[in-house]
């Protein structure tokens, strides 16, 4: 017989989704946010973004290539993209490319593939990559620019400002809630546009653009809304309760809007690798990043709480898939 | 120095306490083990390959002091040590060995791509076990070879590979120890521990296809048909037909190959002779030959002679 | 719109042949009928070489308790018993008959006459039990465990419905679809004959809403009939499981191994099961010909045949158009759960709902890629398990874990590997941890 049958156990059928599709359609998600930091953050913007993807890209088939010497390599799958343009979001816009450099390949070649690459790393290797030059290079990487500078000066030469979150730290610090005053108001925290007090890494300055985002992956089920939903439910209700017992606090509101919460809850703590595989698990982990991203805000040395906060709850995410099991078919009887 | 001294007072009493737990608790929660069992286990290979029946070597010491303690070390081997090491164990133990003689895993099946056509194609995760279960295989026969190398997995000692051009598994003699994990890991069975022989030579069915003649005959070049020429042919009685298939007892087996001379499927396979069948075949066919020419040219010759002796007869009548 | 409550997935339908009607099939010139057609032992033949059988002529009675006897579909000589490839892909021993006319034995009614259960008052629930039995009706949704047991439930269980399974959630078949647009008045007869074999007096039929005329023909027949209600659900698969279907209808949950649905008072029976228990109790027309669609993208004429059991697939296939160029998947159920076949030769069974020819890159698995634990395959499950850690658990031989982790419950439907995104051969593993734990379970029981 010239043509031979196919054999293997079933399902003989298979669904459309995959690897590419998730990663990519996360890419797309974050296409708003890129465009926004373009317009605020011009030319520095491009830099720090190109730079990063490019450089995880090149270590990852560099990494897979030379020294797992892996036949098959996976830049294709969009993931070492995705890490790259994650870790772009968490940098400010005007930081040294050696630094980039440096940040990229930590992020691969230690937060990913030291531990097997894809599917295989406990921690979300962009915030791996961000922690470890956050405690490296502490002052490249809290001078912010402000936004609205376009030119190569806004890379080279930037005029750099406070961060919402370094307003909302110094209140706390000084016990002085007039000092919250200088905050921009909700709107353009929202927006981004809040002027020299806005601010901030390249990709966590809209969040309404982040938010877009999210709803984008909801809707093609790349995510499911457990994990942000929680976060900053938490977050809600965490600091609306501090701002009511002190108003040295500030509002709930701008707590949400400002800073890395939303990239983080809505883009980092998701990542499938690192977060917990039930619903009920994924509900506890964002919960338990939300408290620690308000406590590492409003107690830690760090104004800013949600790469820590995440990177630790990853490291629960194995005890926590061992304890929280699935809805079991036949538990709830009659 | 009032500071380095308070330290030192504080952090050495810490310690003492420490010490003084640690020494109390140690005493209360000791476990004790028998010593032989240390001993013994410092002379077993090391392996934890399992083939000994127990999990690894500090299970199977602390069954060979079992063992001894209620009299006997009978059923306990060593297969990667050996007698030697079963002979060590047993001089600690105050015990004698039992002696057991040496076996190696044989696969049982040669059907190669040349020998076994490929009638359809797997498409699905390649282990053994898995292509068991979806069904015959690549293949008509469902009981040969997968070719996916579930026992070179599970060979802790290096000693089964697959050879690529015959994708079939090979075992290397100088490094099996006939620990049996092959045998296990295989779900059709085709391998098994066979007695490695006098002079390491043996002789075994490499089949083990049930199917009855017709379909056994299209499935493979060198099925086993369950003809029964070989059961006939053997002397020592060690050979006999089970579910289709004939096997070699290699208890009775002495290795004369007779069977391989009559096996008209060429399944059964031999190894470590200095000659392959076909060359003692092809040299007992020439000795044959030249005996029969012989005979003949003798039996021309007498005839002759018979015909020259009688013609003088005649002459001289 | 109901369903169950716990995972599934929507595969792409592809029923093609849906609207073609039902053929009957050419008599096979050599019929060859397994022994081993159903769940259990196989069975024991009855007839010699050589000799002479009409149709419906046993061939072979129950070898054992969990058994069902085969009866011959056709007419002839038997030619030889020896062993064929069939569905598991091994030579099992068979029956071969070299087909001669088409004689039928003369206790089978062959008229169109509907036969009616108020008509027939002599049926006690044995007597239907028994006819069942004695005719091998086996469960004809694919599985082919023999009617009759789940008919007689244990003592510890009260059946309190009895549910028709007309979901046919699989991609592709039709073949239940056309039965019931096609005999609807024997199949409700069949309901009421396994309602009262069964001692209950509510009966459901579940039909996805992706077959809306059958809905509304059932609905319409069955309008002064409040006892068996018509349920639409949603398409979802694998809501033809049993349990799946039983949470669907009737929102219980059948509890873990080794609970059967009729622990929670439910009597599951293909809708095909439904029929040929009417044509066995009413006709006394034993289990040997059924409704088997043939299908598949490249095949030329889908269609849906009335088949004579021991007929060979490829003369199903060569009336449809032939089997298409190139590599191709023969499959004997649907894509979900049917299994690849290595022969085409292999003859229709009991359990044969569709014959499944899957041509060019769906014959073909993609190639697998690193799990990147997206927890698609969690939420697909219906039996809520873990299938990503189950497969891994499997690969790394953790037999006690997997037995804590339900590894037995999973019903092999291949939600899981349908939806994972890195193409993971999730079930291959599953399946080999759940036989071994099976084992041990089996050996451990068997100690005690």
């Amino acid at each position: 017989m010239a043509n031979k049958l196919i054999v293997s156990l079933s399902p003989h059928a298979h669904g459309t989704d995959s690897v590419e599709k998730n990663m990519y359609g996360v890419i797309i998600a974050l296409l708003p946010a890129l465009i926004v930091s373009f317009i605020y953050f011009g030319l520095g913007s491009a830099i720090v973004c190109c730079t990063s993807v490019l450089a995880c890209v090149f270590f990852e088939w560099a990494i897979t290539k030379f020294i797992l010497k892996r036949e098959r390599n996976t830049i294709c799958d969009g993931s070492a993209i995705l890490t790259g343009l994650l870790l772009g979001f968490n940098l400010s816009s005007n930081l040294p490319i050696w630094i980039i450099l440096i940040g990229a390949l930590v992020a691969i070649g230690i937060g990913k593939m030291t531990f097997g690459g894809l599917g295989c790393n406990p921690f979300n290797p962009a915030l791996v990559g961000r922690a470890f030059l956050l405690v490296s290079f502490p002052v490249q990487m809290t001078t912010w620019p402000v936004p609205g500078q376009i030119g190569i000066n806004g890379y080279i030469d930037a005029e750099t400002g406070a961060t919402p979150l370094a307003i909302m730290k110094e209140a706390i610090k000084s016990g002085d809630a007039s000092v919250l005053s200088k905050l921009p108001d909700s709107l353009s925290l929202a927006l981004g546009n809040s002027g020299n007090f806005g601010a901030g890494s390249l990709g966590e300055v809209c969040a309404l653009a982040l938010i877009i985002g999210g709803i984008y992956m909801i809707v093609r089920k790349i995510i499911t809304w457990h994990i942000p939903v929680s976060i900053l439910l938490t977050v809600f209700v965490f600091s609306g309760l501090m701002h009511l017992a002190n108003p040295i606090y500030a509002s709930p509101v701008d707590v949400l809007l400002s800073g890395g919460l939303m990239l983080g809850a809505i883009f980092m703590a998701t990542d499938y690798v690192t977060s917990p595989m039930t619903k009920k698990g994924q509900l506890i982990y964002g919960v338990s990043i939300g408290v620690l991203t308000v406590a590492i805000r409003y107690f830690g040395a760090y104004p800013e709480g949600m790469s820590f906060a995440i990177l630790i709850m990853n490291a629960f995410t194995p005890l926590i898939n061992n304890y929280c099991k699935p809805k079991r078919y036949g538990e709830v009887v009659k | 120095m009032n500071v380095i001294l308070t330290a030192v007072i504080v952090l050495g009493a810490v310690g003492l306490i420490a010490a003084v737990v640690l020494f109390f608790v140690s005493k209360k929660f000791a476990v004790k083990e028998d010593p032989r069992i240390a001993l013994v286990n410092e002379v077993l290979p090391g392996a934890n390959c399992g083939g000994c029946g127990f999990p690894g070597c500090g299970g199977m010491a602390s069954a060979c002091v079992k063992a001894a303690d209620s009299g006997s070390l009978e059923g306990l081997n060593c297969p990667v040590g050996g007698s030697a090491v079963m002979s060590q164990v047993a001089s600690i133990l105050g015990m004698e060995a039992a002696v057991s003689d040496p076996k190696v895993a044989v696969v049982r099946c040669n059907g190669s791509c040349e020998n076994r056509p490929r009638i359809a194609e797997y498409d699905g995760l390649k282990t053994c076990r898995v292509v068991h279960s979806c069904g015959a295989g690549e293949t008509g026969c469902g009981n040969g070879c997968l070719g996916c190398g579930d026992c070179v997995a599970a060979c802790k000692f290096d000693a089964i590979h697959i050879n690529p051009s015959t994708g079939i598994p090979e075992v290397d003699e100088e490094k099996c120890v006939a620990c049996g994990a092959c045998v296990k890991a295989c779900p059709r069975n085709i391998i098994e521990l066979r007695l490695k022989g006098k002079n390491n030579r043996r002789v075994w069915v490499g089949c083990v296809n049930q199917d009855k003649g017709p379909a056994a005959m299209k499935a493979c070049k060198v099925s086993c048909i369950a003809c029964g020429k070989c059961v006939k042919e053997c002397k020592f009685d060690a050979i006999a037909i089970q579910g289709n298939v004939s096997y070699i007892d290699d208890e009775k087996c002495k290795a004369c190959r007779a069977c391989m001379k009559v096996c008209p499927r060429e399944c059964i396979y031999d190894a470590n002779f200095p000659k392959s069948i076909k060359e003692v075949m092809k040299a007992e066919a020439e000795r044959k030959a030249a005996a029969e020419a012989k005979a003949k040219a003798e039996a021309e010759k007498s005839a002759a002679q018979n015909v020259t002796e009688t013609k003088p007869k005649e002459k001289e009548e | 719109m109901r369903t169950f409550r716990i995972g599934g997935v929507h595969p792409e339908e592809n029923k093609l042949s849906h609207e073609v009607a039902t053929v009957p099939a050419e008599l096979p010139k050599q019929a060859v009928f397994p022994l081993s057609q159903h769940i259990g032992a196989p069975a024991k033949p009855v007839v010699e070489r050589g000799q002479e059988v009409k149709v419906g002529t046993l061939l072979a009675e129950a070898g054992g308790f969990v058994s069902a006897p085969i009866y011959s579909s056709v007419s002839g000589k038997v030619a030889k018993i020896d062993t064929v490839v069939d569905a598991t892909g091994y030579r099992k021993p068979a029956i071969y008959i070299n087909v001669v006319g088409d004689e039928w034995e003369e206790s089978i009614d062959r008229s169109d006459k509907l036969e009616t259960l108020a008509a027939h008052p002599e049926l006690t629930p044995e007597e239907i039990i028994n006819r069942v039995k004695v005719a091998g009706v086996t469960g004809m949704g694919g599985a082919g465990f023999p009617t009759f047991i789940k008919l007689t439930p244990p003592p510890t269980a009260k059946a309190t419905c009895v549910i028709i399974n007309a979901v046919e959630c699989e991609p592709y078949i039709t073949s239940d679809y056309r039965l019931m647009m096609e005999k609807s008045d024997e199949i409700i007869v069949g309901i009421d004959l396994l309602m009262k074999a069964v001692k209950v007096d509510k009966g459901y039929i579940g039909i996805e809403c992706n077959k809306p005329k059958a809905i509304d023909l059932f609905k319409q027949k069955l309008a002064s009939r409040p006892e068996i209600e018509v349920v639409p659900l949603q398409q979802r698969y694998p809501q033809g499981g049993e349990k799946q279907l039983v949470d669907a209808v009737i929102r219980r949950q059948v509890p873990a191994p080794p609970a059967i649905p009729v622990n929670v008072g439910a009597v599951v029976q293909n809708v095909g099961t439904a029929f040929a228990v009417y044509e066995a109790v009413m006709k006394h027309k034993p289990l040997f010909e059924r409704y088997v669609t043939v299908t598949g993208k490249k095949i030329a004429h889908p269609g849906n045949f009335l088949v004579r059991m021991g007929t060979p697939m490829i003369q199903l296939i060569d009336a449809c158009g032939g089997m298409p160029e190139g590599d191709n998947k023969l499959l004997a159920g649907g894509p979900m759960m049917g299994k690849a076949l290595t022969s085409v030769e292999v003859p229709v069974c009991k359990g044969t709902n569709s014959v499944t020819v899957l041509s060019g890159d769906d014959a073909k698995r993609k190639a697998p890629q690193p799990c990147i634990r997206c927890a698609k395959c969690v939420s697909a499950c219906p039996m809520g398990l873990e299938p990503y850690l189950l497969a891994k658990l499997s690969d790394k031989e953790e037999w006690g874990r997997l037995e804590k982790e339900m590894i037995t419950s999973c019903i092999e439907c291949g939600s899981c590997q349908f939806t994972c995104p890195a193409h993971r051969p999730l079930l291959d593993n599953i399946r080999i941890g759940k036989t071994t734990v099976m084992g041990i379970i089996r050996s451990r029981s068997a100690k005690k």
